[in-house]
């Protein structure tokens, strides 16, 4: 699963950053804390469904959803807000 | 990119320089302003702070050059901001970097720490926004954090200007004590630091390496895979380091199964968020974040555009109110206004030269057509712009503008721009209400990838600059008297429509290649600060008013020498009226030989020789295209302001009609952008290529539109209104 995938207001645990794209944006997405571990969360898609802002390490994030796809997440259950 | 003149400057003092560094957002600018006093802005929007400013402090009788590098989240290589911000601090004339860290959004902003750490140059950490943090319920321990990162800590305020004398008398003692210990950097892993400490050790053996970098951070930035680091080190023919990185990437990735960069970026957080833990609790009085519940509705599904539209709405509203006041829009309002004051000075500057006449003709001319008609031209728009820019600059500080950037990005996208896009051609008249291509350029640069930059540059002079406004009100008032707002509305999509069709064009055909990702952060809604506000518009204003006394002042000479020499014989048109003999004197004229050249070609859109003399000059400037109209037509002199009788006089002449007008709006609207916008485009783009390219460009489209407007409008019969 992916982060494209997750609604607003799931929340789940990024697992790793795919190597497809170009080389810059992995870098970019490990520079903003998209790192394993961190807990994410979807907090909305912009009106046209794209980009999508997420909330992690405490702060929020915009997103395209061609990047989205490339972040692999696992779902976490019972969860509802990351800690700040 | 670095500001040699930064570096020159503070070389020269001798004073000990102090570098702020931190994320975009931090409050790095305002800290700035706080310790120099100087014009700068403070800024929501990720990273408006991109060239490097300078200014001067004082603490206990020394004087320290502080410098303010660009907002940056890492020290990569892929970003220019980050590789001026780096290469700034390596170049070695920095004393101490001081790091401004938003207390709200500790781990982050303890990422970068962690990376300039890494440099060992003398460093303070600078606790900003503590009240932000307390208000999301954390309490931070300074003296804790300085223990754990083993460098001093101060708590500041940069919004009120607390913490200020803390902060130099910490700079001093970091000064002092050198570079901070090694022992407190990122512990990279057992396997990750036996290969950096091999690979320490290789720098450590190449004396040009060594001498100019920390051996440890060259030797981190190889496992990165850092491109510039790379280069450096292949430059200085040290070719064996780059195969020894490569094999100790390869044991790195064969151990971990991800590459050494990740594996390192990781590891930088888990120091980050060792740090934030060590010297924060929750004081478990979380209140739930404004900046959630504002979103929830600025960036809803269906509010948030209806909300955008409203925003721009009341931009224009505001503007227009003004204007109304102001005489905006020239000839429509009082003398007491800025606009109208200006306007009188220019007056009383005609009113002292004009002995001068009949004593010396050619100085008067050249005083009333380049000084007072080209110069004063720009110059009444100044409180105009200003006026525009505080609402701008105001919209930036709230945070709102980077919402603008997340809601019409996937629009953007499509034409091959993106959110951030929307910045430069609002500053540049995008919500139709003034603005200027200058400064619409510069803020190009908040956008990292280079080709979106370029396209984005490109497309910026389509905007409804405030240049352009006085031909399209003097033509409004002529042939649409009646319908004054839907004609400017039409103006105001067709810009849009032209500027989104030839990025879509140009991003297909021109500047080629795959669409550059896009990540973005949404930085907590604040309430503006007066004096940042009006500091950042002053500084746009300026930059658009700076143009008048330079460029304008040049280029307004040079057309007022091409439309006054050669001049008519002595003997001729002595039966002629002053005016008539003036336009007579036009049409002798070199500019006046080559609009009536260019007629034939030119009549395709409904121009005769009058008007491509005008649009000539604006090739210079906009601002010139109705003065010279009305030099052409046997006018005399006419201000911008007091057109009406030009206005009066092109609708009752029978050659021209709306259509025609329409398309000259048309025509000025696309065609060439004028000669500040050139220059700008040609200094952040790097070549006078794509300046060229853009006169060319934009005026072959204007054209093809204008007879396109021209040719259908008079086959539909269409021509009063």
């Amino acid at each position: 699963m992916t982060l494209f995938d997750m609604v607003s207001g799931d929340t789940g645990r990024i697992v790793r950053i795919s190597g497809a794209g170009p080389k810059g944006i992995r870098q970019r997405l490990l520079d903003m804390g998209v790192t394993r571990g961190t807990e994410v969360r979807v907090e909305r898609h912009a009106p046209l469904g794209d980009p999508v802002e997420i909330s992690i390490k405490g702060y929020c994030l915009a997103l395209r959803m061609q990047e989205a796809q490339e972040i692999e997440v696992e779902p976490i259950s019972g969860v509802c807000v990351p800690p700040a | 990119m670095v500001s040699t003149s930064a570096r020159e400057s503070a070389l020269a003092h001798r004073n000990a320089v102090i570098a702020l560094a931190g994320n975009p957002n931090a409050g790095k600018t305002s800290t700035f302003n706080a310790l120099t006093g100087a014009f700068q802005q403070v800024s929501n929007y990720p990273g408006v702070t991109v060239s490097i400013k300078e200014g001067t402090a004082h603490h206990a009788g020394v004087d320290y050059s502080i410098v303010d590098l660009p907002g940056i989240y890492s020290l990569t290589a892929y970003s220019q901001e980050e590789m001026v911000a780096r290469n700034f601090i390596l170049d070695g004339q920095v004393d101490v970097v001081v790091d401004v860290l938003d207390s709200s959004n500790l781990e982050r902003n303890l990422y970068l720490a962690a990376q300039l750490l890494e440099m060992r140059t003398p460093m303070v950490l600078a606790l900003n926004m503590m009240d932000i943090a307390h208000k999301r319920g954390i309490t931070l321990d300074a003296r804790a954090l300085s223990v754990r990162i083993g460098v001093p800590v101060v708590v500041i305020s940069g919004n009120r200007g607390e913490g200020m004398p803390e902060l130099l008398a910490a700079c001093a003692s970091a000064i002092a004590a050198g570079p901070p210990e090694a022992t407190h950097t990122v512990d990279y892993g057992h396997e990750v630091e036996e290969a950096i400490e091999r690979l320490t050790a290789d720098v450590a053996g190449v004396a040009e390496l060594a001498a100019r970098y920390e051996p440890r951070w060259l030797a981190v930035k190889l496992v990165e895979n850092d491109e510039s680091a790379g280069a450096v080190v292949q430059q200085l023919g040290a070719t064996f380091l780059l195969e020894r990185a490569q094999a100790e990437m390869q044991v790195i990735e064969r151990h971990y199964h991800e590459d050494a960069a990740t594996v390192i970026a990781e590891r930088r957080y888990g120091f980050a968020a060792g740090a934030t833990r060590d010297c924060t609790r929750p004081t478990g009085e979380a209140r739930q974040f404004a900046t959630e519940r504002i979103d929830a509705v600025m960036c809803h599904r269906v509010l948030g555009p209806i909300l955008l539209v409203a925003v721009v709405a009341s931009l224009f509203v505001w503007v227009f109110k003004i204007s109304d006041e102001w005489a905006w829009i020239p000839w429509f309002g009082g003398w007491l206004s800025p606009t109208g004051w200006m306007a009188w000075c220019f007056e009383e500057l005609a009113q002292v030269c004009a002995p001068l006449e009949n004593e010396a003709p050619m100085l008067h001319s050249l005083i009333a057509h380049a000084l007072i008609g080209g110069v004063g031209g720009v110059m009444e728009f100044v409180p105009l712009i200003f006026v525009m820019f505080l609402f701008i600059a105001a919209l930036e500080d709230t945070g709102y503008v980077a919402r603008v950037a997340f809601i019409l990005d996937k629009v953007l996208h499509i034409f091959g721009m993106q959110g951030k896009s929307i910045i430069a051609m609002i500053v540049s008249g995008g919500l139709g209400a003034g603005g200027c291509a200058v400064p619409g350029v510069l803020a190009t640069r908040t956008l990292r990838e280079e080709k979106d930059r370029l396209v984005t540059m490109l497309v910026v002079p389509f905007m409804n600059c405030g240049a352009k406004m006085p031909v399209y009100a003097m033509l409004i008032a002529a042939f649409f008297p009646a319908h004054r707002t839907p004609v400017m509305l039409v103006m105001w999509l067709l810009s849009w429509c032209v500027a989104l069709g030839a990025a879509w064009f140009l991003r297909h055909y021109v500047i080629r290649g795959e669409q550059t990702p896009f990540v973005m952060e949404l930085p907590p809604y604040h309430i503006p600060v007066l004096r940042s506000v009006v500091l950042h518009a002053w500084d746009r204003t300026w930059m658009y008013g700076r143009k008048a006394g330079t460029i304008i002042l040049c280029i307004s000479v040079l057309m007022w020498a091409l439309m006054y020499f050669p001049q008519l014989p002595e003997d001729a048109g002595l039966r002629m009226s002053p005016n008539e003999r003036a336009a007579a004197g036009l049409a002798h004229s070199f500019a006046g030989r080559v609009g009536q050249a260019m007629a034939p070609v030119s009549e395709l859109a409904g121009f005769d020789w009058q008007t491509n003399i005008a649009l000539m000059g604006g090739f210079a400037a906009k601002e010139v295209v109705v003065g010279t109209l009305g030099t052409s037509y046997s006018m005399g002199e006419i201000e911008a302001k007091e057109a009406s009788p030009l206005s009066e006089r092109l609708a009752k002449d029978p050659d021209w009609d709306a259509v025609r007008a329409f398309a000259m709006m048309v025509f000025v609207m696309i065609y060439a952008p004028c000669l500040a916008t050139m220059s700008a485009i040609r200094r952040e783009s790097g070549s006078w290529k794509w300046a060229l390219f853009s006169t060319g460009f934009n005026t072959a489209v204007a054209f093809v539109l204008a007879v396109v407007v021209f040719q259908t409008g008079r086959a539909m019969g269409l021509g009063h209104l």
